[in-house]
């Protein structure tokens, strides 16, 4: 599809803004509708685009499967490792009011980063997803 | 120092015995291939001790004691809170400790069956379904068991697929598996939200306080139906038993080993928790569905899986059959639905653990060792010609593990199958005594055959040389038979906590 520049040069404006709305989505999550979940799946929606658009070979170099994988798996830590911070500091697990001196910027602090882990897996999931299934086809070059 | 960590250790025991190898899970995952088997081995220890450590500051305190763990500091109700009491402190040992076990075994098992560049993932997805199946009893949150349902059962449907890259029949295996335990878990799920919808709660406890309230209005009931019916899908109760067999027939030697011992005991750990806990308020119909349909679900169970597994000629799925009878065993003590009842099936949940356990690591040692010489399906019966002498270590105690699957006085299965058979007559079933007799006795027929076949082959099939045994196969294998010995002389342990979980569950429905 990328001999139709129809096609390409939308993709290439709106690239930009669904990223940021993304962006937005995943920062904005604990003051009003949003967060970790519903910014993965943007931010993915974004590249999977660009995807569509440039083919399997270009998504690959944006976004290197290893890169992707890696992820995955980066983003359970970071949200497990905020759990675990909250233990060690001497409350439950989880319990974020024990990350700051300040128990409501404990909160804050402790459900931005929760939320961080949560898009980053999410996103790398959905990413990860889409290239297993476009890989089946031997892409033309 | 010491005291003071241990101290702290036990404090947060409940949510440290899951966080753990979950969080390990995926380091693992990231970890280089070899890094796998040493992360898991760690992971399973400290969850196996914390357990331990639980167990014993549990029997010491009476049984209607019951240990809160708010995550995340919010307070139950809102909050989701892992609650620990009697009955989940001896599951929770159960699995742990079972689960460790087959940890030590498992990197002589995968050795023949998993690319080995694949291992980090697949400890990762191992630790996993270990971290699930703890979750799916510590939680004491409707949905929260949901999400851990989901953990375990993806988590495990990926380890049965790696039986792949010895027979492809484990990917049709390992999709079934996935499609029917979605179908379990969203029956789950449904009935969940029927009872989130009448009472606006999902905490246990709670749920057992308020349903009653509400117990004249029919939507409780559908919920009540559906939340059975998916946990008993998950716990492979006859007749939603077909997907067992075969999951566990193709899945790797290593990974029929965790499942068999653990997987379905989990389920079944729900599935009364259901009864008594969640709906143990509502009078009538919960008993007498425990009653009139459990019971005889149970017996059919038995009675089939006992069949089945007589007419078949694959050790490993001839194995998984039995596995449905046992579950019949654990589900007709539950369904007399006395004290002695359930305390004979948690006995029974116990000593299936270490029996099934046990005879998969023999079995998959006994196969090992044969694998070079032995393709395609290893696990045929007359594959394991003669094993009896060429490898005695190995299959003296898979033998063991095999009296106490029948139950010959002196092992830890006659123990298991007394309390139950005097469980079902005390509550006047004597017909179901004589079925439960018989059934045990059916099973000689099948487990016979492995030693006629193990010990009794035609000479010539027994000149072949001693095969090696691995340490990492024996050394477990025989701890397991050496506790089903123990406990089948001494079951002073298991009967005194399996009745500590029986009273516990009873005080709170």
């Amino acid at each position: 599809m990328k001999h139709n520049p129809i096609l390409r040069v939308t993709s290439k404006i709106l690239f930009a803004p669904i990223m940021l709305y993304g962006f937005y989505v995943q920062f904005h999550g604990d003051f009003g509708p949003g967060g970790g979940f519903q910014a993965g799946v943007i931010i993915a929606a974004a590249l999977i685009l660009y995807g569509l658009i440039f083919g399997l070979y270009s998504l690959k170099q944006v976004a290197p499967p290893p890169v992707v994988h890696a992820l995955m798996g980066v983003g359970v830590l970071i949200f497990g490792g905020v759990g675990v911070v909250g233990l060690v500091l001497g409350g439950e697990f989880l319990n974020y009011s024990v990350l700051l001196a300040d128990a409501a910027k404990g909160q804050h602090w402790g459900i931005l980063l929760v939320e961080f882990g949560v898009g980053t897996t999410v996103a790398s999931t959905i990413l990860g997803l889409f290239m297993a299934f476009a890989g089946f086809v031997k892409e033309a070059p | 120092m010491i005291s003071f960590a241990s101290e702290y250790a036990l404090e947060h025991a409940p949510a440290l015995i899951i966080v753990v190898p979950l969080l390990l899970a995926v380091v693992a995952a990231l970890c280089p291939a070899r890094m796998g088997y040493m992360l898991a081995l760690v992971a399973s220890a400290i969850s196996a001790l914390l357990a331990c450590l639980q167990m014993q500051v549990m029997a010491g305190l009476p049984t209607d004691y019951r240990v809160s763990y708010h995550l995340g500091g919010w307070t139950p109700p809102w909050g989701i809170e892992f609650a620990v009491d009697s009955t989940a402190a001896l599951v929770v040992l159960v699995i742990a400790v079972m689960g460790f076990i087959a940890t030590i075994s498992s990197k002589q098992l995968f050795l023949r069956e998993v690319d080995g560049s694949n291992y980090n993932r697949v400890y990762g997805a191992w630790l996993l379904a270990f971290a699930g199946l703890l979750g799916l009893v510590m939680t004491a949150d409707a949905f929260n068991l949901f999400v851990f349902f989901e953990i375990s059962s993806l988590a495990s449907v990926t380890l049965v697929a790696m039986g792949s890259g010895v027979d492809k029949r484990a990917l049709v295996a390992a999709f079934n598996y996935l499609l029917i335990g979605a179908i379990g878990a969203i029956f789950y799920v449904i009935g969940a939200g029927f009872c989130y919808a009448m009472t606006g709660t999902l905490n246990m406890l709670d749920l057992g306080v308020r349903l009653p309230q509400v117990a004249s209005q029919v939507p409780v009931y559908i919920g009540f139906g559906f939340m059975v019916t998916g946990v008993m899908v998950k716990a492979a109760v006859f007749p939603m038993h077909f997907w067992l067999a075969p999951s566990y027939g193709y899945a790797p030697m290593a990974v029929t080993v965790l499942l068999a011992s653990v997987a379905t005991k989990a389920a079944l750990y729900v599935l009364i928790r259901i009864f008594m806990t969640i709906f143990g308020g509502i009078d009538v119909l919960p008993q007498l569905i425990l009653q009139w349909a459990l019971i005889p679900l149970a017996l059919m169970a038995m009675l089939l899986g006992t069949i089945l597994a007589i007419y078949e000629r694959d050790v490993k799925v001839m194995l998984a059959q039995s596995s449905v009878a046992q579950i019949g065993y654990i589900v007709l003590g539950f369904g007399v639905g006395t004290l002695a009842g359930l305390q004979a099936g948690f006995i029974h949940i116990v000593n299936h653990a270490m029996i099934k356990g046990g005879m998969f690591i023999g079995l998959g040692g006994l196969v090992l060792a044969m694998a070079g010489q032995t393709r395609p399906s290893p696990t045929r019966i007359d594959r394991l010609a003669g094993l009896g002498w060429r490898m005695p270590i190995t299959a003296s105690a898979f033998l063991i593990c095999g009296l106490s699957l029948i139950g010959v006085p002196l092992t830890a299965g006659f123990i298991s199958k007394f309390y139950l058979v005097s469980a079902v007559i005390s509550a006047g079933y004597w017909q179901i005594a004589a079925l439960v007799l018989l059934s045990s006795a059916l099973s000689v027929i099948y487990l016979w055959r492995l030693v006629e076949v193990m010990w009794f082959a035609p000479p010539e099939k027994n000149k072949g040389a001693r095969l090696p045994e691995s340490p990492l196969i024996y050394l477990p294998l025989w701890a397991l038979a050496l506790a089903n010995l123990w406990f089948g002389i001494d079951a002073g342990l298991v009967v005194d906590l399996s009745y500590r979980a029986a009273a516990a569950l009873m005080g709170a429905g």
